[in-house]
């Protein structure tokens, strides 16, 4: 187990430094730089001005130099200044993590409280009404796109209540931040919750069809029992793993949600920041939802030791 | 006696009648307004969109500004800022202003003759100002006449011209010209400016917010009313809209309400006051006279002849745009050509169908008809107010064997695209931030200007726009701007589409609020503003 745990770690700085090659050189094959950007936002058109602002961000340096500049000022914390507002990139980025962290955590939640109950509730109930309902009800969730069901809730918002939740300053305390990430966190959850509930669905039938359930049966064990202690739990592992992807690809669904409930974290700041071709911002930021991702494969890989005690890692 | 007491009854009712709406305005709260975007810095002198001007130009003083109380920006409505007076020299080529006196910067430091000085040396192109207090200059060409500033002692300043410059005092009324204090680096004029002006910034977080509050050393006493102004980033319409519904919002970004979606918000919120004015920003056609097929002069007549502007206002805002060429027309814009001279123009004469005959003519003479489409990219930003005229574009220019295909380009690399001249046809937008033919012509149409971004170059037309710039007389005047804006329509320098119109809208309880109709760029101080409350 020790072997195998240095050999992922090994996997993943490996992994993390393709990662931020990769992402450096396909940032500056997108056509434009900060110094276009900048000089053409004012309408003006003039090459010396351009070439004037590359030269004082370091632009004009070889391709390599700035590679190397940016690994090792990530490697002793420092991640540059942003281009935009000329602050530290750590003082732009670092408010913003807690913001999207937050809305992440309560949708993977919501996801999970509401697809993991429903799934194996179709499952048990097959070809029954609830199983039809909540069959439709997933099939909503992939369907649905974020940023219309986002203005849906918006709009019956200010139907039903009055008003919207509007992020306005950084909210203090649990109820304060159900008060103004609920919502948005269950338009962000519900795709991933349709994802979850289909999936344990056909997960727990198959599960259900094994001989040992049968076994639990004829042993007098009761549904529940049967159900949650020994289906759901051998059902789980398929489910755990989407539940990690969804995890770490959820910056997906925060970009439109955090748009349209206008709240300001870290998924709506990285598109701005392309769009400025903020490159400080942006690299800092995907080699942090890089680490993320590869992060999350790695809990997922050692939640299956936790979940199913066959599974065993060799060294 | 009894004459002299009518009078004081009379003069102490005046004055009762003058005084009582200013009795009645309230001191206090603040307001909340949504923004459309994330403004590119908080200089306004560095950028060249409304994003900027709106939320800070409330942060700053100029020497004179356009009246406040006034709907219309005009050379005749011009009132003291930071100067208390001023005065023109006999030749016109010296304007001298007496400065305030007691003025303090936000930071508490004094304002001085100093700071106009190196304001304006730096955007009339001195290096060393400029690279102390400006990083960009999109707007140097406004100040091309500017030979020098000189003071005399702290309250007094004197802008030397190289020939006289009626428009030069307007030129310093608006918006986009506030004074900036000399000892405080670039860099913190695009974060947390630092100016003169009834507001103070308080945190200008990126896509979020920011949050200006009053300024109790306001040389202006009483003023201004609100507390504070904060304004919240929403880059979503939809958003932004629904948050002024449900009274997140006191009011709307500029122009945010288009006229079908104004019923929305009547229908939601009846209380609102909505106001629809010209923003004097236009739509145009740019095309590249440079390269194939354009640079054949008869078929830029043909393309010319071929739009319809009404069917453009008709489909974009239900008819509310205004039709006319470069300069905004009247009554709303000073300058543009009137009605009479207008309906000569191609595009706005009532007979489309005779200008496309006449257009489709002369294309059936250089070889195209049904069977032999002329193929051409119609190149616009990827934004619905842009791509939307240039489809209607594309629709119309059909009519006369033109086959154009629209080309959505990144607004990143639009500049870039139209200034190495790598387009056929663009759709455009122009915003003016002056309704004065100086502002307008130098900027998007005199050879040397660094905002000409499509190099138009026409000697003639640099001559007029010189000879306009000194016309003391303003009917004089007014007839050599039209004869440019004739002069740029037969040329096809920029084919304006429309001047477009649209809405603002704020809660009933904002009291104090005057929407200037000639350019979106003025009149934002909100230091008259206040809430009813």
């Amino acid at each position: 187990m020790g072997g195998y745990l240095v050999r992922r770690f090994l996997l993943m700085v490996l992994t993390l430094f393709g990662m931020s090659v990769l992402i450096f050189v396909m940032l500056r094959m997108v056509p434009g730089n900060i110094a276009d950007i900048l000089v053409d936002a004012a309408g003006i058109v003039d090459p010396k001005e351009k070439a004037r602002i590359a030269h004082d961000l370091g632009l004009d340096q070889p391709i390599l130099v700035q590679y190397g500049q940016w690994i090792t000022g990530l490697a002793h914390g420092d991640l540059g200044y942003a281009y935009v507002s000329e602050r530290p990139a750590l003082d732009e980025i670092a408010p913003r993590i807690p913001i999207s962290a937050k809305l992440a955590g309560m949708a993977i939640l919501f996801a999970v409280m509401l697809g993991v109950p429903f799934g194996v509730a179709s499952a048990v109930r097959q070809n029954t009404w609830l199983d039809y309902l909540l069959r439709v009800l997933s099939l909503s969730g992939l369907s649905f796109p974020s940023f219309w069901l986002g203005l849906l809730v918006l709009m019956a918002a200010v139907q039903w209540f009055g008003q919207i939740p509007i992020y306005d300053s950084e909210p203090h305390g649990f109820l304060e931040d159900v008060r103004l990430l609920a919502l948005p966190a269950m338009v962000v959850g519900f795709r991933s919750s349709a994802l979850i509930m289909r999936l344990t669905r056909s997960s727990m039938l198959e599960v259900l069809r094994q001989d040992y359930v049968r076994t639990a049966r004829s042993k007098g064990a009761s549904n529940a029992s049967v159900n949650y202690d020994h289906a759901l739990r051998n059902a789980l592992l398929p489910v755990v793993t989407v539940i990690g992807i969804e995890a770490a690809f959820l910056v997906g669904g925060l970009i439109v949600t955090e748009t349209v409930f206008n709240i300001p974290g870290v998924a709506r700041f990285l598109v701005e920041a392309i769009l400025w071709r903020d490159y400080p911002i942006v690299q800092n930021l995907v080699m942090l939802i890089a680490i993320v991702v590869v992060s999350m494969n790695f809990l997922v890989d050692m939640a299956y030791v936790a979940l199913d005690p066959r599974v065993k890692f060799a060294d | 006696m009894r004459k002299r007491l009518a009078f004081l009854a009379a003069t102490a009712a005046a004055i009762f009648v003058v005084a009582a709406p200013a009795l009645a305005q309230k001191q206090g709260g603040t307001l909340r307004i949504s923004h459309r975007d994330n403004p590119p810095s908080a200089s306004i002198h560095e950028e060249s969109t409304i994003s900027v001007v709106q939320p800070f130009m409330a942060v700053f003083n100029n020497l004179v500004v356009f009246d406040p109380k006034e709907k219309v920006n005009s050379p005749d409505h011009i009132v003291p800022d930071l100067a208390e007076s001023w005065a023109w020299n006999d030749a016109k080529t010296e304007l001298t202003f007496k400065l305030r006196h007691g003025v303090k910067w936000h930071d508490g430091k004094p304002f001085t003759s100093a700071d106009v000085k190196c304001t304006f040396d730096a955007l009339s192109g001195d290096e060393e100002s400029k690279s102390q207090i400006i990083r960009k200059n999109p707007r140097k060409v406004w100040y091309i006449h500017l030979k020098e500033v000189t003071t005399k002692g702290d309250d007094e300043v004197t802008f030397h011209l190289d020939k006289p410059q009626p428009s030069f005092l307007s030129i310093l009324a608006g918006g986009y010209s506030p004074v900036y204090a000399c000892h405080v680096p670039d860099r913190t004029m695009r974060s947390k400016p630092i100016g003169t002006g009834p507001f103070k910034v308080v945190d200008f977080k990126r896509n979020e917010s920011i949050k200006l509050v009053k300024n109790p050393d306001y040389w202006k006493k009483g003023r201004p009313y609100l507390d504070a102004i904060d304004w919240k980033i929403v880059p979503n319409r939809s958003t932004r809209l629904l948050g002024f519904q449900s009274g997140e919002f006191d009011m709307t970004f500029d122009s945010d309400v288009t006229f079908p979606l104004l019923k929305d918000i009547k229908a939601q919120k009846a209380d609102a006051v909505c106001e629809g004015r010209p923003t004097n920003v236009n739509s145009n056609i740019l095309i590249n006279r440079d390269a194939p097929p354009f640079d054949n002069p008869q078929i830029r007549k043909a393309m010319v002849l071929a739009i319809d502007n009404k069917a453009f206002n008709q489909i974009l805002s239900e008819g509310h745009d205004l039709e006319g060429e470069s300069m905004l027309p009247p009554p709303a814009g000073v300058w543009g050509m009137p009605k009479e001279m207008l309906e000569t123009m191609p595009g706005h004469s009532g007979d489309v169908e005779k200008s496309r005959a006449e257009a489709a003519k002369i294309m059936e003479g250089l070889g195209y008809g049904p069977n032999k489409m002329l193929k051409i990219k119609v190149a616009t930003r990827n934004i619905a107010i842009y791509r939307d005229p240039a489809v209607i574009l594309i629709d119309q220019l059909k009519k006369i064997y033109i086959e154009g295909e629209l080309e959505p380009i990144d607004t990143t690399i639009w500049y870039g695209k139209i200034s190495r001249k790598d387009y056929q046809v663009g759709m455009n937008l122009t915003g003016v931030g002056i309704d004065d033919p100086d502002v307008n012509f130098y900027e998007n149409f005199y050879s040397t200007s660094s905002r000409n971004y499509t190099g138009y170059k026409n000697p003639e037309i640099d001559a007029l726009i010189n000879q306009q710039s000194a016309e003391l007389d303003i009917e004089k005047r007014k007839k050599i701007v039209w004869e440019i804006e004739k002069k740029l329509v037969d040329d096809a320098a920029r084919p304006v589409i429309g001047h477009n119109v649209a809405n603002t809208c704020w809660d009933a309880k904002v009291k104090g609020l005057v929407l200037q109709v000639n350019s979106i760029y003025n009149g934002w101080r909100f230091e008259d503003v206040w809430l009813d409350k």
